[in-house]
């Protein structure tokens, strides 16, 4: 965690670093801090959504003009954050996905591999571009999707990926995606195994069909900018 | 019915009433619900002490079984509130979402200003 910080502000050291925790032990806060970020500490657990959306209501707050996300267990490497915000602009939200030309060690199998591929399909139909990767978690969010995403970012599971893409698409945000390498994590891994991967498809599916009959009330507001971006992470 | 059996539910059923009462007084249930519950408590006392009436009603619904309509409406009714609360429990989850939120915001700018403050004061 506190490796992941310092990496990221070697990185890029003009941008702020946000680490909110989703009512993690004091530890984790301390470390964050010390490793010299902010850290916005969530009295209860919320889940991933929950912390997305504290994220970004504290950039809107704080006069910031774009976010992006990075996880905690070093699968995404800072250096392409910079990428990333290049990317805005243009586009509102863009992601920095998987398995795209470049040839890199993530490989999934089975359900949970066709799960994300129908995902991506029906998003990049939804946002009216090819997206190979829907369910990354490495993004960058800027213009109206920021304060979209901090009024509206939904708390559920897998709302931090799927829901959120077809809010913004919903809103008339530009979706992005640009091609990024990851790394193995640092800390817990990634599930195979077929029944969980089994369970990970209908909920995929689930969530999907959830949030394409819901209705969202989205009206985004044009945000103050004062041209300092914030790099953030939930820890979960 | 046996006159003990008769006894048995209703004093059950009066007790039922006498604890929505209780709680109502000790202010544990909200108003919202209040008017619901003391609606229950007394149609279920009174469907007790005149049990002809629930086989009046019955017939004249065309219901075969009594207890058939009772068992109908509970469920429908039961049904009505286990999704009102369900409901309930999604608004107040939002809620502390927010709150949570907020707490988190504000301790982060009170630290901030705090360490402002430390630093101009030094």
């Amino acid at each position: 965690m506190g490796e992941t910080v310092r990496e990221i502000r070697a990185a890029t050291p003009e941008i702020p670093v946000l680490v909110v925790s989703d009512g993690s032990t004091d530890h984790t806060v301390h470390v964050a801090r010390h490793a010299g970020a902010r850290v916005l500490a969530l009295p209860i657990r919320l889940g991933v959504g929950g912390a997305m959306r504290a994220g970004f209501r504290y950039a809107v707050h704080n006069g910031y003009d774009a976010a992006v996300q990075v996880d905690a267990d070093g699968q995404h490497d800072p250096k392409q954050v910079p990428a990333l915000l290049d990317g805005l602009g243009p586009a509102e939200v863009v992601i920095g996905a998987r398995f795209c030309e470049h040839e890199d060690g993530y490989r999934v199998r089975g359900p949970r591999r066709w799960a994300m591929v129908v995902l991506s399909k029906v998003l990049s139909r939804l946002t009216k571009t090819r997206l190979t990767d829907a369910t990354s978690g490495f993004k960058a969010t800027g213009g109206q999707a920021l304060p979209l995403f901090a009024e509206h970012y939904p708390d559920e599971y897998l709302g931090d990926t799927v829901e959120s893409l077809v809010i913004a698409a919903r809103a008339g945000c530009a979706v992005t995606q640009v091609p990024t390498r990851m790394r193995p994590r640092r800390g817990g891994e990634p599930s195979h195994r077929p029944f969980k991967s089994a369970v990970y498809l209908g909920r995929a599916a689930m969530a999907l069909a959830l949030a394409l009959i819901r209705r969202w009330d989205v009206t985004p507001v044009p945000a103050p900018s004062r041209g300092l971006r914030p790099a953030e992470e939930g820890v979960t | 019915m046996t006159d003990n059996n008769y006894l048995v539910a209703l004093v059950g059923s009066v007790l039922i009433l006498a604890g929505i009462v209780e709680l109502l007084r000790r202010r544990q249930l909200k108003e919202k619900y209040a008017v619901l519950w003391l609606i229950v408590g007394v149609v279920l006392v009174v469907f007790t002490a005149f049990p002809a009436l629930l086989t009046r009603i019955a017939s004249a619904l065309g219901v075969a079984v009594p207890t058939n309509l009772l068992f109908f409406v509970a469920i429908l009714f039961l049904v009505g509130v286990v999704l009102h609360l369900s409901w309930e429990a999604s608004r107040l989850e939002n809620e502390t979402r927010k709150l949570a939120e907020d707490v988190a915001l504000l301790r982060l700018d009170l630290a901030e200003l705090k360490r402002e403050n430390e630093t101009t004061t030094d």
